[in-house]
């Protein structure tokens, strides 16, 4: 196979409570079509899941919204263009678990009143494109997909779809303005892709996590699922962990887990600052690591880059900089330029051309691209230069040794 | 381009109009089919494309330009992408990118003369466990060092 890799990217055997918990192939998309899709919206709110992409609004919301629309065509998005940096798990449950992300989006196309589900995949996964492409038609010979789905009226099917290397489509209204194929550029909201989506229709665009978690709440039943995690985060999550650790990988852990707890779990030592959510995300020093990950606390999409002590966190921030100033759109002005302007500043303090008005001037800038960028890349990019600045001065701006600016900073 | 060659690329691209359909939605899949063919897609590709789909020329240009997978220059008959991001620079992505310019004697961003390789950087590539990463064109390669990435490098053709 063209495609084959050559390196264990697949693990045989994982274990985990919700997801990675035992799963006969089928199971969900038999028992859901017999039952009514208001039984089934109950099961998902008495769930208590919620998008698992970063943003965690609740899956049964955006479900009941887009059933309530009223259109002749539905759409059900799988949003697999996960680019934010330190995230992999959607490479693993589309590799390893791609039954759980299909049937996922089976259920819910039969819920919202969908016909038609699409997969929008990252071009950096395209070697899986081949094997989920076949996957489909193994579904379709049994008839899980397809006309009269196992012989009922719910007619399905899904479709793949390859993105093309931006970042900023896994944001929901860029991703639909790709697949009509157009700039990945967001738009308004609203009005929200639940009311006017993919070409005009309403459309329900959903993480892959999310969609994986599905199939275990419909055959195991909300209340089962609402056992693990905390009262606010429900279930488990997935946590791409990678960086400074013994144990790089997946790991699915229930919600309102402490960063101690995965660190310990990780085999991470001498750890000076973890990297929550990705570039987008918070630094959070050493002094925080008792806090929880949930919804409550820090909410993330998964991302864990775990960094320890020989770690230069100026050479980190200037890293996720770089990576936004390439990776924004360009449409809105506050992301477009506020980004660059970020970078400036960390280039001139790793240059030790700087005056502390000017870094404060920035950081106010970034909390105007907080609220003044229209998709949440330009909202969420200052995090990291507010974050890092603020709780790594004494390494950046007061010590004179190899990790200040007045040491040779950088590569 | 000689007139056989636009006949040939105008059926070309036909064939994928069919098959993806007569939409502006389509035209995602049919530069992608194109560029994995010919590496880029030349200025008469872009005029064909935006004839079949019934769209000015610019708005292919536009949506080609916007993703950094599709090219309308012309590159190497091979694309090496390596990951840049944090974790793939955490685990000395930067001896690689030395070893790999030494050997091929070009920078990150050009094409070797032979017109075999083109090197770019690439962000997050999701194998952020498994660092340093490149994909070769569709092709991932992972825990790279010097000696393996420069090796991996030398055998396409």
């Amino acid at each position: 196979m063209k495609t084959q890799l050559e390196n264990n990217i697949i693990k045989t055997e994982r274990t985990g409570p919700v997801l990675f918990s035992p799963y006969k192939r089928g199971d969900a998309i038999k028992k859901a079509v017999k039952q009514k899709r208001e039984d089934i919206l109950f099961e998902i709110k008495d769930s208590g899941l919620k998008g698992r992409g970063g943003a965690g609004f609740p899956t049964s919301t955006k479900w009941m919204l887009t059933a309530a629309a009223k259109a002749d065509k539905k759409f059900i998005v799988c949003n697999a263009d996960e680019g934010e940096p330190g995230t992999f798990k959607d490479r693993v449950l589309l590799m390893e678990y791609p039954q759980l992300v299909f049937e996922g989006m089976v259920v819910g196309g039969y819920t919202i009143g969908a016909q038609t589900g699409i997969v929008y995949l990252r071009a950096e996964y395209e070697y899986m494109f081949e094997q989920l492409e076949n996957y489909l038609a193994n579904m379709r010979e049994d008839n899980l997909l397809g006309e009269n789905i196992l012989g009922t009226d719910f007619s399905f099917d899904i479709s793949i779809r390859l993105g093309s290397g931006a970042y900023v489509c896994g944001e929901e209204t860029a991703l639909i303005e790709s697949l009509e194929g157009h700039r990945g550029e967001p738009r308004n909201r609203p009005p929200f892709p639940v009311n006017t989506g993919y070409m005009g229709y309403p459309t329900s665009v959903n993480n892959v996590e999310t969609l994986a978690a599905v199939p275990h709440i419909i055959t195991k039943g909300g209340s089962w699922f609402k056992k693990f995690g905390t009262d606010k985060s429900t279930g488990s999550k997935l946590f791409s962990v990678s960086g400074d650790c013994e144990r790089p990988g997946v790991y699915e852990l229930p919600w309102g887990t402490s960063i101690n707890e995965l660190l310990e779990i990780v085999g991470a030592k001498n750890t000076k600052a973890v990297q929550v959510g990705g570039a987008s995300g918070i630094c959070v020093p050493r002094s925080q690591f008792d806090r929880k990950l949930g919804y409550e606390d820090i909410p993330t999409g998964g991302s864990v880059i775990i960094f320890n002590e020989s770690r230069n966190m100026l050479h980190v921030l200037k890293n996720f900089m770089e990576f936004f100033v390439e990776e924004s759109c360009g449409q809105c002005t506050p992301c477009r330029i506020g980004n660059i302007k970020l970078l400036e500043g960390v280039e001139m303090i790793e240059r030790g051309e700087f005056t502390f008005k000017y870094i404060n001037t920035l950081k106010e800038l970034g909390r105007t691209m907080q609220v003044a960028s229209k998709c949440g890349l330009g909202q969420s990019s200052p995090n990291s230069f507010i974050s890092i600045l603020e709780n790594f001065k004494d390494e950046i701006f007061h010590t004179t040794g190899t990790n200040g600016f007045n040491g040779k900073a950088g590569k | 381009m000689l007139v056989v060659e636009k006949n040939a690329l105008s059926e070309e691209i036909e064939g994928y109009v069919n098959k993806y359909g007569k939409d502006r939605s389509s035209l995602l899949p049919v530069l992608q089919a194109i560029q994995r063919k010919h590496s880029y897609i030349n200025d008469f590709a872009q005029q064909e494309v935006a004839r079949l789909l019934d769209i000015h020329p610019v708005e292919v240009f536009s949506v080609i330009s916007f993703y950094s997978f599709l090219h309308s220059k012309p590159t190497g008959r091979n694309i090496v992408r390596l990951c840049q991001t944090i974790s793939c620079d955490m685990a000395n992505k930067s001896k690689v990118v030395q070893a790999i310019e030494r050997e091929l004697g070009i920078k990150f961003g050009e094409t070797t003369k032979d017109n075999r390789i083109t090197l770019e950087f690439t962000n997050c590539i999701g194998m952020c466990d498994q660092g340093p990463a490149m994909i070769v064109n569709d092709r991932v390669y992972t825990k790279l060092d010097p000696e393996k990435a420069v090796n991996i490098l030398n055998e396409i053709k």
